[in-house]
């Protein structure tokens, strides 16, 4: 089959590569590295071969996106606690201080853990893809997701007893 | 069940925000329809879009727009079928298609304006690559048929050195890339009647009366 159109691409797996991004680069450089990812995808495009597997393809570009600026950032030190929060149109902010504990469990689970569970519950990826797109077996996959799981799951428990027993937040 | 309570998977679907705070269709729609407005323009300054497109409604019909760097490429009735046009644009020109309105711009005003009545020549830069040969020279004969009026197919057969060739001509016509532009609306059959059109009879006859009455 011929090499579709860009656009049907973009169409097809946009929102789910966005939402990988989201979980591997975090929420604030989700947007860039989700840019960053779709021109290094068109700039490829005319030489995929055709019949690839093109949202395998896409989520590998944006793996090595996030690594490329993780490093970045690592080089170049920003001294967050003195930035104030950026927040885009009121979305984010103060109400989303549950969501943002999640985030940062997420964030914080060992890299293999965070990829699976990324893959497996954003990108919603069969295990043995996941496998292929971290070069570890589908049953280690299915593994890291099922450990990342479970530690984000212990995480929250504890969080929320700890929530009960301080009484309701304003 | 090893878990108690919910299944992980809802635990990590409800709760991350990307999946809380967009309730529609897709998660995240909203901001990755925005990411991809973006994606088009940082696509077009990077030099990446070879081939931009866009729709227009009009009164015959929604036109489907598509440019290279180089100019129009290709307007499509939709009776050509959009989607199957932008396939075989991606196969012939390049796979590095996308929507993008803005190198559409002056297409689309100078369309509107003509559809107005406000315009008889269009202004803009042509990309002819989807047309070779014979066809390629009927068409730049077409060019020549002022607005508001008409020529036979076998004139324009003669006009293009091959007087016996009027059925090429009308193959040509058939097969312009370029409708209302490059204006094979305007020619008719040598007894007057209408004869085919790529966007179907009725906006054939559409374009002739618009023209007629301006």
């Amino acid at each position: 089959m011929p090499l579709q159109p860009f656009e049907r691409v973009v169409e097809k797996h946009g929102a789910i590569v966005w939402r990988v991004c989201r979980a591997i680069a975090g929420p604030n450089d989700a947007d860039d590295v989700w840019s960053e990812t779709f021109l290094a995808a068109l700039r490829a495009y005319p030489t995929l071969r055709p019949g690839s597997d093109v949202r395998a393809w896409l989520i590998t570009i944006a793996q090595r996106k996030a690594i490329d600026r993780y490093r970045a950032a690592l080089r170049t030190p920003v001294p967050v606690a003195v930035l104030p929060e950026v927040t885009e149109s009121g979305q984010a902010g103060a109400a989303d201080g549950h969501d943002d504990e999640l985030w940062e469990a997420v964030r914080r689970l060992p890299p293999k853990q965070r990829s699976a569970v990324a893959y497996r519950y954003l990108a919603d990826l069969p295990y043995r893809e996941i496998g292929e797109l971290m070069g570890i077996s589908e049953a280690a996959a299915r593994r890291n997701a099922a450990d990342g799981v479970a530690a984000l799951r212990a995480t929250y428990q504890a969080a929320d007893e700890a929530s009960c027993q301080q009484g309701s937040s304003p | 069940m090893t878990y108690p309570g919910p299944d992980p998977g809802t635990l990590i679907r409800g709760r991350l925000p990307s999946h809380r705070v967009e309730s529609a269709d897709e998660p995240g729609s909203d901001r990755v329809r925005e990411l991809r407005r973006r994606l088009a323009r940082q696509a077009d300054r990077a030099g990446l879009l070879d081939v931009a497109y866009r729709t227009l409604d009009t009164p015959v019909g929604k036109l489907l727009l598509a440019a290279t760097t180089r100019g129009l490429v290709r307007i499509a009735y939709p009776v050509e079928d959009h989607d199957r046009v932008l396939q075989t644009i991606a196969e012939r020109v390049s796979p590095r298609v996308m929507r993008a309105p803005a190198r559409l711009d002056p297409v689309a005003w100078e369309l509107d304006e003509y559809f107005a009545g406000r315009r008889q020549v269009f202004d803009l830069p042509l990309d002819m690559q989807l047309v070779h040969g014979f066809r390629r020279t009927v068409l730049a004969h077409l060019i020549g048929i002022r607005y508001g009026t008409t020529a036979s197919y076998a004139a324009i057969a003669v006009a293009s050195g091959h007087p016996r060739a009027a059925r090429a001509v009308g193959t040509a016509c058939a097969r312009n890339p370029l409708p209302v532009v490059v204006p094979c609306h305007r020619v008719v059959k040598s007894n007057g009647s209408l004869g085919q059109y790529v966007g179907g009879v009725d906006a054939k006859q559409r374009l002739l009366s618009l023209e007629a009455a301006a």
